[in-house]
C-alpha cells in the first residue's frame, strides 16, 4: 500500500490530500497557513491528515508541493542581498532597463521605477568580452575581478549573480567568476546567466538570473527545513517534490538551485487540477479561470496539457522562465466597484479590499461595495453560506456598501449589483479572450471550467458570455491545487540558443544537438528514478521569420525530425504564423532555441468509488432562496454538493453549496453531475458542439 | 470632390440610449481591441524600428471617422472630403505623403494604411494604424537625409491609394512601392504586419456590433465621445487661464548652418475654447528639419499630456476637439510650403512636448516638469558586411527624464509610449559592431530637489567599413531646469578612429564614412532639475554618487560636500550650502543656462562645433 500527498500552501488555508496509488481513495485536510514558515502548516496538515484518516505516515512515499515561497519573497521584497558581476561598460543594464516607460503619451510624468533587486550599489564590471559568435574578445582579468568580489562580500551580499554580454553563448567566463566567487565567498549562493536562462537578450537574461538569486536562499532554507522534517516523520526515503511554473516537477535540489522556475508553483498547481478532473470527464480542450480575492487566473487546456509560454511575471517583475501560460486580471470577489465623478462611470477594481478589511459584508470593517458584496446583494451567494465553513455573510451590510454605488450611478440598488457583477464578469472575460480568440482558437470548441472560493459564483455567467459550453465545476474548487500537486507527473528539460537561419543548418547537426540534450534531461530522470524505458521524449524548437521579434514554438517527436527533416518545422511554423495573424511569410526562417522535454508517466490514480446506491435529488436539497438575474427576481432552490451524485440533474434556478465553494446555475440551465463528480452546467436543451 | 462610400445596407445607424454598464463594458473591449493590435504589430513586424521600438500608432474611429481609442488625430474626415473615388468593403488604403493627408503623417517614412470596416453592407468604423520604416528609398539608406531640399529627395511618395480593393490586393503597385527601398523585406512584413492589426480591429467591433446590436455599439461609441467632451472641457477650465501665456523653446540648427529655429506658442481661452496660437514661430528651414504639423495631431498632443496629469484612467479620444483651437502660420517650420523636405522632423515633434510642459506649467508650478528627452535621436550605420552583404543599422537613442513634481527623472529612458531599446546582444549578432559601452553618463541630469535623469552613453565599435549618419539636437540649448533646478547636459558625438585621431561629430550630418575598428562615441542629454538642489536631502545626493549617477565633485552642485568613502559630511555641507545660496537665484521659473546669444558666444568653445547662423523670414508678412 502506498500514497502520495499533495499540499498545498495558500493564503489563508493549507490544503492537504492523500491519495491511495492503489485504489484511488482520497483524504482531505484543511489547516491554516502560517506565513512565517509555511512549512508549519504544510507538518500540521501531515500530522491532521494522518490523524483523520488513520493512515500510517510511513506509507506516504512522495509529497508534491505548490508553494508561493518564490512568489511571495518577490511581492513582499524581502529576498536577499543581491550582488551583480556583469561586463564591463554594462554596469547598469538592469537601471536602464530597456528604456521602457509603460502609459501612453505622456505616462512619463507619472511613471515611478520601482527598485532594482540588484542594486547598483552592488553592482559591479569585469573586465572580459566574448563576441557575438562566442570568441574571447578580452580575456577576463581575474585579479581585478577577485578584487571586486571582494568588495561585494565586504559589502555584504547573500546571493551573486553573474551575468555577462553574449554569455548565452558561451559561458566560459561567467563559470571561471564562478569558481573564484566560491573561494572568494565560499557558501553565498551564486548564479550563472549562461545557466539559469542561456537565452540571447542581455536585460531579461540578467533580471532572469538576479531573481533567480533574490529568491534563492530563502526557497532553499525552506526546501531544506521541509525535506528534513518530512524525512523525519515519514519514510527515510520519501521523494519531496516541488510544483514548477510549467506545470512540471522538480526535485528538491534542483528547485533550489532555479528557484525561479517556482515562481507560478501556486496557479500552476490549480491548473493541473483542473486538468486532472476536466480529462477524467472526457474533456481534452478547456478554458480555466481561478476567481481569488483579488485576482482572477485564466489558462487555456488543449490536449489535456497546458499551454505554456516563456516569460513569467509576479507583479513587476517579468523573468524569462517557462510557465503555464496563465493570465491574471485585477478582478476577484474583493475587487472594489466605484463610480468617478468626471465621468459617473461604473469602474470595478483593480483595487482590492484583500482579505483585511475585506468586502463590507464580511462584517471586518470593510465600507466600499466589493463583487462579493453585489453577489450577496443579488442572492448567489446566499446568507445561509457560511464561507470557508466558518465566515457569516451580513446582507445588510453588503446592501449598505451597494447602495451608495447605485445612488452615485442614479439606478436601484440590485441593477446597481448586477452591474459591478456584469463588469467583473467582463473582466474576466477579457482575460479569457486574451488566452483563446487573441491566440487563434475559437473558445465554443472549449469546455470552460470554474474554480477557485469564487469561479463557481461567475461561471454559468462567463459560459454564456463565452459560448462555451459545458461549464465544469470540478469537485471541491477549492482545494482543486491540492489535486493538481499530488497527480503532476515529472518532467525535466534543457535548451540551447542557436539563432541560425535554415539555410546554414543540416539536420544531422540539429538531431545532433538535441540528442545531447535528450541525454541530460534522460538522465536527470533516471536521477530521480524512472527509467530511460518509461520516459516520454519530445523535441521542442522555437521559429521565427528573420528579423522578427516573436518565437513560436513548434513540438516534434525525435521520430518525425529525423524522417521529414528541418522542413517539418518550417511548414508547421507557417502554419501557426497563418493561424495566429492571418498572414505568412516568403522570408528565411531562423531556428533560435531547441529543447528537449522528457516526461515520467502519468500517475496510475483509480478512480473516486461511489456508493452503488445515489441518492435522490430531492434529498440533497437544503431549502430556497431568492435570486435575481436580468431584471427579474427568481426562487433558487438550494443543494448540498456533498449528498449529490453521478446521474444527478439539477435544474435552474439553483445554488449548489459545499464548504468551500458555491456554485449558481441560471434559470433554463442544468447541471449533470458526472461520473468524477464535476457538475456540468449547459443551457437546457443543448445540443453539444458541432 | 468627397468620396463615394458604397453601402448596400442603407438604414442609418440610430442613436438610442444605452445604459452606463453596457456602455462601460464596450469602452473596456475598445481598449482591449487597440491593445491587440499593438501586439500583433509588435509580434509580426520585423524592422528592428516597430518591433522593437514600437515606432507604429494604432486608432480605432467610429463610423463618422472620429477616433474612439488611439494616440493619432483622426484625420478621416479629411480623408473622405479628399479623396475622389469610390470606398467599398474589403478596401484597404495606403499613403505615406504629408501634403496628401494634412499632416496625419509627417514624414515619408511613416506609412499610414486605413482600412474601412463594414458589417452587414454598412460602414460602421475605421481602423488605422501608421509605422515608421526603416527605409523608403530616396537619396540616404534609412530615407532621413538631413540636406534635402524638397520631398522628393526623401523617398518614394505614396498618395492615398487602394492597396486592396474589395479583398484583392493590388500586388502591382506594391512590388512598384518596393521596388524603390533598400530593404524591401522589412517594408513587406512591417506593411502585412499594420493590415494585420487593422484587420484584427475591425473584426473586435463586428464581433462588438453583433453582440450588442448595431445601433447600441455605435451609439455607445458615441457616448463615448461625449464622455471626453465633458472631462476635458472641465479640465480646460483649470489648467488654461483667460489671459494670454506664452513659451519658447528651440531646435538647436537645421543641418545646414542655421539655427536655433524658435517655436512660440501663446496660449488661452475663450469661454470653453483653449486657443493655441504658433504666432512668432520662426519660418520653414531650407533643410529636412520641417515638421508639418497638423492641428488634429497637436489637440491630441495636448488631451493626451493634460489627461495623464489630472485623471490618467479615461480612456482618451477625440471627442473633444471642438474645445481647441489651434493656429498655425503657414510657411513656418510647423507648416512648410510643398514641397519642403520633413524627413527629420521628429526634433521638433519632440520639442512640442516641451513647449507644452512650458507653457502649461507656468501657472500651475506643481504641475511643471522641466524639459525632457523630447526627441528620438537616430544612430545609422550601413555598409556590406565581411559576406558582402549589405546591412543597414537603425538605432534610437533614449535619455534623461526630467525631473518631476512626483520626482526624479528616471536614467536614460524614453519619452515615447512603448519605445524599447533594441537589445545590445541582438545588434551585436546581426550587425558588424559591439557595443563597448552602454550606460547613464555620471552629472548629466539637471541637479534640483528632483534630479533630472542622465542620458545615456553608448560607445559603438564599428567592425566593417561604412557610413554613418546622425540625426541629434539639444547640442546647442540646454534641456532647460524649472523653478530653481539646473539645466541637464547637453548632447555629444565622437568619431574616434582606430589610430586614435578623435574629432566631434555635428548634430546633424550623414555620409561620414568609417572604418573596421573606428568607435562612435554618442552621448545623449539628460533631463533639466525640478527644484532647488540645495534642498535635495544629501543622504539622497551620497546614494546617487554610491551607484554611480552622481559623482563626488557633481554633488558639489547640490552643496553636498562627500567624504573619499562617499559620506557626506554634514558640517562642510551646511557651510557650503549657505554659500550657494547668496548666489542662487532660485526666483527664475526657467533656468536656461543663458541667453541665445550667451549660449552661441560660447559655442565652439564648449561644444567644439561653430555656432549656427539665425534664420529670418525671407518677405514679412507672409503669416
Amino acid at each position: 500500500m502506498s500514497f502520495r500527498l499533495g499540499a498545498d500552501v495558500g493564503g489563508t488555508f493549507t490544503d492537504l490530500l492523500l491519495i491511495n496509488d492503489d485504489t484511488g481513495a482520497t483524504y482531505t485536510a484543511k489547516v491554516p497557513s502560517t506565513p512565517a514558515d509555511s512549512s508549519v502548516g504544510v507538518l500540521n496538515g501531515i500530522e491532521k491528515i494522518c490523524r483523520t484518516s488513520g493512515i500510517d505516515p510511513k506509507q506516504i512515499r512522495s509529497v508534491m508541493h505548490g508553494t508561493t515561497v518564490a512568489t511571495n519573497a518577490i511581492l513582499t521584497q524581502r529576498g536577499a542581498k543581491v550582488g551583480l558581476v556583469t561586463t564591463r561598460g554594462y554596469r547598469q543594464v538592469l537601471h536602464i532597463a530597456r528604456s521602457f516607460v509603460p502609459g501612453g503619451l505622456g505616462g512619463w510624468v507619472t511613471f515611478k521605477k520601482q527598485p532594482l533587486l540588484a542594486p547598483l550599489e552592488h553592482t559591479v564590471e569585469a573586465i572580459e568580452r566574448l563576441s557575438a559568435g562566442g570568441e574571447v574578445v578580452t580575456p577576463l582579468d581575474e585579479a581585478d575581478i577577485r578584487k571586486q568580489l571582494e568588495f561585494l562580500k565586504d559589502a555584504g551580499i547573500e546571493a551573486l549573480t553573474v551575468s555577462l554580454i553574449n554569455a548565452y553563448v558561451s559561458g566560459v567566463h561567467e563559470e571561471r567568476i564562478g569558481e573564484i566567487a566560491a573561494e572568494v565567498m565560499p557558501g553565498i549562493p551564486v548564479s550563472l546567466s549562461s545557466r539559469v536562462v542561456p537565452e540571447m537578450q542581455e536585460y531579461e537574461r540578467t533580471e532572469t538570473t538576479v531573481v533567480n538569486s533574490f529568491v534563492r536562499p530563502e526557497v532553499s532554507n525552506y526546501l531544506n527545513h521541509l525535506e528534513t522534517e518530512i524525512r523525519a516523520r515519514l519514510a527515510d526515503d520519501v521523494e519531496l517534490s516541488i510544483l514548477r511554473s510549467d506545470g512540471g516537477l522538480a526535485n528538491g535540489e534542483s528547485a533550489s538551485y532555479t528557484p525561479v522556475n517556482l515562481l507560478l508553483s501556486g496557479p500552476a498547481g490549480g491548473v493541473a487540477g483542473a486538468i486532472w478532473f476536466c480529462s477524467r470527464g472526457g474533456f481534452d480542450k478547456v478554458l480555466t479561470f481561478d476567481v481569488g480575492g483579488t485576482s482572477t487566473d485564466v489558462a487555456l487546456i488543449e490536449n489535456n496539457s497546458a499551454r505554456l509560454r516563456r516569460e513569467t511575471r509576479v507583479g513587476d517583475v517579468a523573468v524569462r522562465a517557462p510557465s503555464v501560460d496563465v493570465r491574471t486580471v485585477g478582478a476577484g470577489g474583493g475587487s472594489i466597484a466605484f463610480v468617478p465623478e468626471l465621468t459617473r462611470a461604473l469602474r470595478v477594481g483593480p483595487d482590492s479590499a484583500g482579505a483585511e478589511p475585506g468586502p463590507a459584508a464580511y462584517n471586518k470593517g470593510g465600507e466600499k461595495a466589493t463583487v462579493t458584496d453585489a453577489n450577496v446583494v443579488l442572492g448567489y451567494l446566499p446568507a445561509s453560506q457560511k464561507l470557508g465553513g466558518e465566515m457569516a455573510l451580513c446582507v445588510d451590510l453588503a446592501e449598505a456598501a451597494v447602495q451608495r454605488v447605485a445612488d452615485a450611478m442614479g439606478v436601484s440598488l440590485k441593477e446597481a449589483a448586477e452591474g459591478i457583477v456584469r463588469i467583473a464578469n467582463e473582466h474576466i472575460f477579457g482575460a479569457l479572450r486574451l488566452i483563446s480568440v487573441e491566440q487563434g482558437y475559437d473558445p465554443r470548441e472549449f469546455a470552460l471550467c470554474g474554480f477557485g472560493g469564487a469561479g463557481p459564483l461567475h461561471a454559468n455567467a462567463l459560459g454564456i458570455l463565452m459560448g462555451a459550453w459545458p461549464v465544469i465545476v470540478p469537485p471541491s474548487p477549492g482545494v482543486l491545487c491540492a489535486y493538481g500537486d499530488a497527480t503532476t507527473r515529472v518532467k525535466d528539460e534543457a535548451s540551447r540558443s542557436l539563432v541560425k537561419n535554415f539555410s546554414e543548418l543540416s539536420l544531422d547537426e540539429v538531431v545532433g544537438l538535441l540528442d545531447g540534450l535528450t541525454r541530460q534531461v534522460s538522465a536527470s530522470l533516471e536521477k530521480q528514478g524512472i527509467p530511460a524505458n518509461e520516459q516520454t521524449v519530445i523535441w521542442q524548437a522555437d521559429l521565427r521569420y528573420q528579423g522578427q521579434a516573436l518565437l513560436l514554438t513548434q513540438d516534434v517527436s525525435p521520430d518525425d525530425l529525423r524522417k521529414d527533416g528541418l522542413e517539418l518545422l518550417q511548414k508547421a511554423f507557417d502554419a501557426e504564423h497563418e493561424k495566429l495573424f492571418s498572414f505568412s511569410l516568403e522570408e528565411d526562417r531562423e531556428l533560435v532555441n531547441v529543447r528537449a522535454i522528457a516526461r515520467a508517466p502519468r500517475p496510475n490514480i483509480a478512480d473516486r468509488v461511489w456508493e452503488a446506491e445515489a441518492g435522490a435529488l430531492a434529498d440533497a436539497v437544503t431549502g430556497h432562496s431568492p435570486i435575481y438575474l436580468r431584471g427579474t427576481d427568481y426562487q433558487a432552490t438550494l443543494y448540498d454538493r456533498d449528498k449529490l451524485c453521478p446521474g444527478h440533474v439539477v435544474p435552474g434556478p439553483a445554488i449548489v453549496t459545499e464548504m468551500d465553494s458555491t456554485t449558481v446555475i441560471f434559470p433554463d440551465h442544468q447541471a449533470t453531475v458526472d461520473k468524477v463528480g464535476n457538475l456540468l452546467i449547459e443551457p437546457v436543451g443543448y445540443q453539444g458542439k458541432e | 470632390m468627397p468620396a463615394n462610400i458604397i453601402q448596400p445596407n442603407t438604414t442609418p445607424l440610430k442613436r438610442i440610449d444605452v445604459d452606463t454598464v453596457t456602455l462601460d463594458i464596450i469602452e473596456n473591449a475598445m481598449a482591449n481591441a487597440r491593445n491587440e493590435m499593438d501586439a500583433v504589430l509588435i509580434r509580426t513586424a520585423m524592422s528592428p524600428g516597430i518591433r522593437e521600438q514600437g515606432d507604429a500608432f494604432p486608432m480605432i474611429a467610429n463610423h463618422e471617422g472620429k477616433m474612439v481609442v488611439g494616440q493619432f488625430g483622426s484625420f478621416i474626415t479629411g480623408f473622405t472630403q479628399s479623396y475622389g473615388g469610390d470606398i467599398e468593403e474589403g478596401d484597404v488604403f495606403l499613403t505615406n505623403d504629408p501634403y496628401m493627408c494634412d499632416g496625419a503623417v509627417s514624414h515619408l517614412p511613416d506609412w499610414l494604411v486605413l482600412v474601412p470596416v463594414f458589417k452587414d453592407g454598412r460602414l460602421i468604423n475605421w481602423a488605422a494604424m501608421f509605422g515608421h520604416m526603416s527605409d523608403v528609398g530616396g537619396k540616404v539608406p534609412g530615407s532621413l537625409p538631413t540636406d534635402a531640399q524638397t520631398i522628393f529627395e526623401e523617398g518614394i511618395r505614396i498618395p492615398p491609394v487602394k492597396i486592396y480593393k474589395k479583398g484583392v490586393l493590388n500586388h502591382d503597385v506594391l512590388e512598384l512601392i518596393l521596388h524603390n527601398v533598400r530593404m524591401p523585406s522589412w517594408n513587406r512584413s512591417d506593411f502585412n504586419a499594420i493590415v494585420a492589426s487593422c484587420r484584427i480591429a475591425g473584426r473586435r467591433c463586428v464581433e462588438l456590433a453583433d453582440r450588442f446590436g448595431d445601433d447600441i455599439f455605435a451609439s455607445a461609441l458615441g457616448m463615448m465621445l461625449q464622455r471626453n467632451y465633458v472631462a476635458m472641457r472641465e479640465i480646460i477650465r483649470s489648467v488654461v487661464p483667460e489671459e494670454k501665456r506664452s513659451f519658447e523653446d528651440y531646435i538647436c540648427d537645421d543641418g545646414a548652418g542655421l539655427g536655433p529655429y524658435t517655436i512660440r506658442c501663446t496660449m488661452w481661452r475663450e469661454g470653453d475654447i483653449a486657443i493655441f496660437d504658433f504666432e512668432g514661430t520662426d519660418p520653414q528651414a531650407p533643410s529636412s528639419v520641417n515638421y508639418f504639423l497638423n492641428e488634429e495631431m497637436f489637440k491630441m498632443f495636448f488631451g493626451a499630456f493634460t489627461i495623464n496629469l489630472f485623471d490618467p484612467s479615461i480612456l482618451f479620444n477625440d471627442g473633444f476637439y471642438d474645445l481647441v483651437d489651434v493656429r498655425i502660420p503657414q510657411g513656418s517650420i510647423l507648416k512648410p510650403n510643398f514641397p519642403a523636405a520633413l524627413s527629420c522632423r521628429t526634433h521638433l515633434l519632440g520639442r512640442i512636448f516641451d513647449v507644452m510642459g512650458g507653457l502649461l506649467g507656468q501657472g500651475t508650478p506643481d504641475a511643471m516638469n522641466a524639459a525632457g528627452f523630447s526627441d528620438s535621436p537616430h544612430f545609422m550605420y550601413s555598409g556590406y558586411d565581411s559576406k558582402g552583404e549589405w546591412f543597414q543599422l537603425f538605432q534610437i537613442g533614449f535619455g534623461g527624464i526630467p525631473g518631476r513634481p512626483i520626482g526624479d527623472g528616471p536614467d536614460g529612458h524614453s519619452l515615447w509610449p512603448n519605445f524599447t531599446n533594441v537589445p545590445n546582444e541582438f545588434v551585436e549578432a546581426y550587425f558588424p559592431l559591439r557595443i563597448e559601452t552602454y550606460e547613464t553618463i555620471t552629472d548629466s541630469g539637471g541637479a534640483g530637489k528632483h534630479r533630472g535623469g542622465n542620458g545615456i552613453r553608448m560607445a559603438y565599435r564599428l567592425l566593417a567599413d561604412g557610413e554613418i549618419s546622425i540625426h541629434d539636437d539639444r547640442w546647442l540649448t540646454y534641456p532647460w531646469g524649472v523653478i530653481g533646478g539646473d539645466p541637464g547636459m547637453r548632447s555629444r558625438k565622437e568619431l574616434i578612429k582606430a589610430n586614435g585621431e578623435s574629432r566631434i561629430l555635428p548634430s546633424k550630418c550623414d555620409h561620414i564614412k568609417v572604418e573596421a575598428g573606428d568607435l562612435v562615441i554618442f552621448d545623449t542629454w539628460g533631463g533639466g532639475g525640478w527644484g532647488n538642489p540645495l534642498e535635495r536631502d544629501p543622504a539622497t545626493v551620497a546614494t546617487d554618487v554610491l551607484k554611480g549617477l552622481v559623482s563626488v565633485e557633481g554633488a558639489r552642485r547640490y552643496g553636498v560636500v562627500l567624504d573619499r568613502m562617499g559620506k557626506f559630511d554634514a558640517g562642510d555641507t551646511a557651510e557650503l550650502r549657505a554659500e550657494m545660496a547668496l548666489s542662487r537665484n532660485s526666483d527664475d521659473l526657467f533656468s536656461r543656462g543663458g541667453t541665445i546669444e550667451e549660449i552661441k558666444a560660447r559655442c565652439e568653445a564648449e561644444t567644439g562645433l561653430p555656432a549656427p547662423a539665425t534664420p529670418v523670414w525671407k518677405t514679412s508678412g507672409v503669416h
